[in-house]
């Protein structure tokens, strides 16, 4: 173990970001903490709307400003402050110190250049190298990812490739540089499940391999067991729990957690009706008053709509905001 | 190569009944209006006008196959003699208008979807607005008289050299600029909202190579479609700006067609140009699909 390795790779505080339309503000994070530990895998877990994406633009320095506006806060990324970096700092981070891999490949690798030309701009980009070393380069990485080591896949053009492999030279993009950390949003969710599993296994190894940090997007907490250390759920665009993967999933506190993990489709439970939650994640322009989660809780009283309830640990690193947290429970029969 | 076949023959054939159905008749024309009966009656003989309109079509189109398509009316020249001597001068004006309303378009469309509501997007803006409401013969009028009449910096009249060729290829060129610079800007605008420039971005790539590298490449390929097919119409607007210019091309050959009723001259004009119109449409599909990978491979 590096000594490097307690200290956080990530490290986001207070972040605050507002969106200003002309139709209203749109609060998107409303203060959350993360931090993130090289060679660990933090998981952030919500429904859509709920302000993962925008944490991930806002450390890659991509959210364009307007309309967003970063409040208050702090993002430190190794020894820099990721907020007030120039852009052009910024963009030197990019691709070379923390990749990034995204949703649907197909769609976010571009349809007009070869995988080859796709990899190899970013080594030429980050590191002036030469085309024939780069190549040689790019091949070294559509072989770690499982593309093999033919010429062929740099010659493809995206559409050439089924899903998964444009997952896979997604993830070969992302990681060329050798980042410290890498960003995934929810980079298996397009994929069928047999291929979740592959590419889940892939970034595992790399991780290893390349001793990187990953702050893993998802909403899929099936996903997140397989692939975390540590999980923070975020609401409305608050982190309502965070502790280590094994304490959330055996023993979350928050009721928005546990009511996640009841939605969880159980091989146990076969046959009985799927747990979902009512209602959805509130827009951003008009989040509860109180614990934004309070319409859609079962266990909520008056009080959780005038209070916001502050986050206390709950040892072990385990933080949750709620304000009955030991006091009430939700049944899991019902 | 068979859409091509069949759209010449569908040409040729709505010239073939339109021609017959504008009202006048070429013999009395060349005949005179004093003319005798039975001169016109002779003249029809010789014009083969006086056979059954199935066996006149069948040779028409017999005729349209060799690419022949008879003398001229009135000069008793070959049709496709005239038309080919008058080609080149049209097809130079219409490469030259295509080049530089591409010259125009493409930078400023490009630049004003990136610098969106820039100083350059209400330059495009206001450019496009008037590319498009002013007609190119208006242009063109007003080119010859501030830049020839007044500056004496083009020749007034006359053709052979390219200084001719300037003015008239400019107020084609600009006409369609408009269209062109609309349609660049649209599609450049799209293309930076796809999820792509948001990878490119993400891998640290500098702003320019986002832009003009990995959505300009994208944004290009509808804008080449239209750019080709603008080709041809703009041999339609050659047409006019002869006109103005007085330029011994095709169109004043048309025109002069027209005015004559010489038969097999428009017959053969209308055709061709179909021909070339056609051609050029052809050989654009097959320029998309080079630069389009996603059809190559089908």
């Amino acid at each position: 173990m590096t000594a490097s390795a307690n200290t956080p790779l990530l490290t986001i505080n207070g972040l605050d970001i507002r969106f200003e339309q002309t139709g209203g503000v749109a609060h998107a994070l409303r203060g959350i903490d993360l931090s993130l530990v090289t060679g660990r895998t933090h998981a952030l877990v919500g429904e859509s709307g709920s302000g993962k994406t925008v944490t991930s633009m806002a450390v890659m320095g991509l959210l364009e400003t307007p309309p967003a506006r970063i409040h208050s806060g702090e993002i430190r990324f190794g020894g820099s402050d990721l907020l007030s970096i120039s852009d052009a700092e910024h963009r030197k981070i990019r691709g070379r110190q923390i990749g990034m891999i995204f949703q649907e490949p197909g769609k976010y690798l571009n349809p007009a250049f070869t995988i080859g030309e796709q990899i190899t701009e970013t080594l030429r980009v980050h590191f002036g190298m030469a085309r024939r070393s780069a190549t040689a380069k790019a091949l070294e990485f559509l072989a770690l990812v499982g593309l093999g080591k033919s010429q062929r896949v740099l010659k493809n053009y995206p559409h050439e490739l089924s899903g998964g492999m444009k997952q896979r030279a997604m993830i070969a993009m992302a990681i060329c540089c050798h980042p410290a950390l890498l960003i995934a949003d929810e980079p298996t969710t397009a994929l069928d499940v047999t291929l979740q599993l592959q590419i889940l296994r892939l970034i595992k190894e790399l991780k290893n391999r390349f001793d990187m940090g990953i702050l893993f997007i998802s909403h899929d907490l099936g996903v997140v067991y397989q692939i975390s250390d540590h999980v923070s759920v975020i609401y409305a665009g608050k982190i309502v729990e965070s502790a280590d993967r094994d304490r959330i999933f055996s023993q979350p506190l928050h009721p928005y957690t546990r009511l996640l993990l009841l939605s969880i489709p159980d091989a146990a439970k076969r046959g009985q009706r799927l747990r979902a939650i009512p209602g959805g994640v509130p827009d951003a322009e008009h989040i509860p008053s109180g614990c934004s989660f309070h319409p859609r809780c079962p266990l909520a009283e008056s009080r959780c709509s005038k209070e916001i309830p502050p986050t206390k640990a709950y040892g072990d690193g385990h933080l949750a905001a709620c304000f009955f947290i030991g006091k009430k429970w939700i049944d899991s029969s019902k | 190569m068979g859409r091509l076949f069949l759209t010449v023959l569908l040409i040729s054939s709505i010239v073939f009944l339109v021609v017959r159905v504008i009202p006048g008749d070429p013999a009395s024309v060349i005949a005179g209006i004093d003319a005798d009966p039975s001169a016109i009656t002779a003249i029809r003989a010789k014009l083969g006008t006086d056979k059954p309109i199935s066996t006149q079509y069948l040779q028409w189109l017999w005729s349209v196959m060799r690419v022949d398509f008879g003398n001229s009316l009135i000069s008793g020249q070959p049709v496709t003699a005239l038309i080919l001597e008058r080609l080149p001068l049209t097809l130079t004006l219409a490469v030259l208008g295509i080049i530089i309303s591409i010259l125009i378009a493409i930078p400023l469309g490009v630049l004003s979807a990136v610098k969106r509501w820039s100083w350059w997007d209400y330059l495009g803006m206001i450019f496009s607005q008037i590319g498009m409401a002013v007609p190119s013969f208006w242009l063109g009028i007003i080119l010859l008289l501030l830049l020839s009449v007044k500056l004496n910096w083009f020749p007034l009249f006359g053709s052979g050299t390219v200084r001719h060729l300037v003015l008239p290829a400019l107020s084609l060129g600009i006409a369609r600029a408009a269209v062109l610079l609309r349609l660049t800007r649209a599609s450049m605008v799209e293309e930076l909202s796809k999820e792509y420039v948001v990878t490119a971005r993400s891998k640290g790539l500098p702003e320019r190579m986002v832009n003009y590298k990995h959505a300009l490449k994208n944004a290009l390929l509808p804008v080449t479609t239209i750019a080709g097919i603008q080709l041809g119409y703009m041999l339609g607007g050659a047409i006019i700006i002869e006109q103005v210019f007085s330029l011994p091309g095709l169109g004043r050959l048309f025109l002069f067609g027209i005015y004559q009723r010489d038969f097999p001259l428009i017959q053969g004009g209308v055709v061709f140009v179909a021909f070339i119109f056609s051609f050029i449409n052809f050989s654009v599909d097959i320029l998309y699909s080079l630069l389009n990978p996603k059809i190559r491979v089908s």
